[in-house]
């Protein structure tokens, strides 16, 4: 209702990246996000952000196909990404996910040199540019580059926590997706690493559509030029919350102006 | 103030003292075999041991010299051939049990036929063979071979290869899949180009164990490759392995013949220590 219209609203003058109609995810015969419509704008950095279980994440990862590989997970409704359905029956979800890269909690560098988690995916998409220079690339876009220059043939592994997610993102960079989703990027790391991968989400943002979900709001006010705000309730006769869309706007409305209750409460911190 | 020092005299000391003494013993029983398998075999097999043993064929009866250099290229040509059968098979249905399954219906049946396979006694993969290829001549009209040896040595080895691929696979960490996955990676590359590099050193470990194991079976190999006193003729014939070779000679009234058995056996357990040591040099090169 309120949710849909100050969306559509807000945004219609602006290119649309991603569309999300009216999208049911459940696991099982449980409902984890209910009827989400929300319109995510090309080139821009959108927030999401709610309390635990609300279905932020879920819904993230229902962007690239990653509920693929979660047994039982169901999508209802449907999800535009340019115009195509990410969810019609002949979609390879392997081409969906080489346009929409996705960074996540835990860095997760492969266990190879960090010049080599780079080419990875630049190699298995069939790059033949200059791959030298394409790793270059990727980790100065990264602001990586120059804590890794001089150990390029080292493993990923040996790199700090921030370091480590901040090849990641580099790492999804190479793969030249149009979006980058990030599933909670700063979540494990210390408060200097975030304040980096935040920089380098300000950088990127002139090259990708990026959705990021924290919990961290100031963080969602730092880089964030449109907000989602999920909040999850009980319902009647069911087993645990379902999570629904309270209200998606630009970032200064959602934390100065809400047109919600619930997204008043929670943004300033009068939570449940 | 509280006395507080220990007292010999008390009855939980008392019983303490004895029960660690007893564990204690218990223990030392429990590696007693091994040590003493090891120094006899040792000293009996080690007092002939001659490079003619590697090189030369069994003497006939009442004949003197010779070796076993046919049974130690039998045991490597059988067990190669073993391995060949298993480990792509083995790794195979690791790998779909532990990426491709789904956990339910055929993947547990899989996994519990797995299991009982690897308490089917050696002996009934030896009779199976010999009934499937032996008896029936199937592999171009030849009988005992090389080949049945090795297929049936692959039967008792490939539970042990499925079931440390599948375990191996699983303890690699979901974020690496996911991560492989999240740049646009197919499942197969997913797969072959990170899950299971990562997983090597499990794999390999537990196809080295499998190996050993395989190398030392005799039942099996007694009604498929039956033995052969000459040097191996082709992986059509009969031939020549340690295990077979030891519980041909040991029974013979013969003392050269039951002297090679004992020479054969010390070389078996070499081997096979070999291979077990390197499965835990593997092991250790993993936690690294």
């Amino acid at each position: 209702m309120t949710a849909t219209s100050s969306s559509q609203s807000a945004h219609s003058n602006l290119d649309i990246c991603l569309s999300i109609q009216n999208t049911t995810i459940s696991y099982g015969d449980f409902e984890a996000l209910k009827n989400v419509f929300c319109d995510i704008p090309r080139g821009q950095v959108t927030a999401f952000i709610g309390p635990s279980g609300c279905g932020k994440s879920t819904l993230l990862r229902a962007i690239n196909r990653m509920n693929d590989l979660i047994e039982g997970c169901s999508l209802k409704g449907r999800i535009l990404f340019d115009g195509a359905d990410l969810y019609a029956p002949d979609v390879d979800p392997v081409e969906v996910r080489r346009r929409i890269g996705m960074v996540f909690q835990q860095p997760n560098p492969f266990p190879k040199s960090i010049y080599e988690n780079i080419a990875f995916g630049a190699r298995i998409n069939g790059y033949d540019g200059n791959m030298d220079e394409l790793v270059e690339r990727s980790l100065r876009q990264a602001a990586v580059w120059d804590e890794c220059k001089d150990k390029l043939k080292e493993s990923g592994n040996s790199l700090s926590g921030g370091q480590q997610q901040r090849l990641c993102i580099a790492r999804t960079i190479a793969i030249e997706p149009e979006v980058i989703l990030m599933d909670e990027p700063c979540s494990a790391l210390d408060p200097i690493s975030t304040l980096k991968i935040e920089e380098t989400i300000h950088e990127l943002k002139k090259s990708f559509t990026i959705v990021i979900v924290t919990h961290n709001m100031q963080q969602a006010v730092r880089v964030s030029d449109t907000t989602a705000f999920f909040n999850a309730e009980a319902v009647e006769g069911g087993s645990g919350k379902v999570g629904y869309l309270v209200e998606f706007n630009d970032t200064d409305k959602i934390f100065n102006a809400p047109s919600q209750q619930a997204t008043q409460d929670y943004v300033s911190g009068r939570f449940g | 103030m509280p006395d507080l020092g220990y007292k010999n005299w008390q009855k939980r000391n008392i019983v303490n003292r004895l029960l660690s003494v007893l564990a204690g013993l218990f223990s030392f029983l429990c590696i007693l075999p091994l040590i003493a398998v090891l120094a006899y075999i040792l000293i009996k097999g080690i007092s002939t041991f001659n490079l003619d043993l590697f090189t030369k064929l069994p003497p006939p009866p009442g004949g003197e010299g010779g070796g076993f250099g046919n049974a130690i290229l039998g045991s490597i040509i059988v067990t190669t051939i073993a391995a060949l059968i298993a480990i792509p098979i083995g790794v195979g249905g690791g790998i779909y049990l532990a990426e491709y399954s789904t956990g339910r219906g055929f993947s547990q049946f899989i996994r519990f036929g797995t299991n009982v396979l690897a308490g089917v006694p050696s002996i009934i993969a030896g009779v199976f063979v010999y009934g499937v290829i032996v008896s029936t001549r199937i592999l171009f009209g030849n009988t005992f071979s090389a080949i049945a040896g090795g297929t049936a040595l692959s039967v008792l080895m490939l539970p042990t290869v499925v079931k440390t691929t599948d375990e191996g696979l699983k303890l690699v960490s979901n974020d690496l899949r996911r991560a492989a996955l999240g740049v646009g990676a197919s499942r197969f590359v997913t797969v072959s180009q990170i899950t299971l590099p990562k997983a090597f050193t499990p794999i390999a470990t537990g196809v080295v164990l499998s190996i050993a194991r395989a190398a030392g079976e005799t039942a099996p190999l007694i009604f498929t490759a039956l033995f052969s006193p000459f040097w191996p003729n082709g992986i059509f014939d009969p031939i020549a392995t340690l295990s077979v070779l030891i519980y041909n000679f040991s029974a013979q009234p013969y003392d050269l013949q039951n002297q090679l058995a004992w020479s054969a056996s010390f070389l078996l357990v070499v081997f096979i220590l070999a291979l077990n040591l390197l499965a835990r040099w593997l092991g250790r090169f993993a936690s690294k």
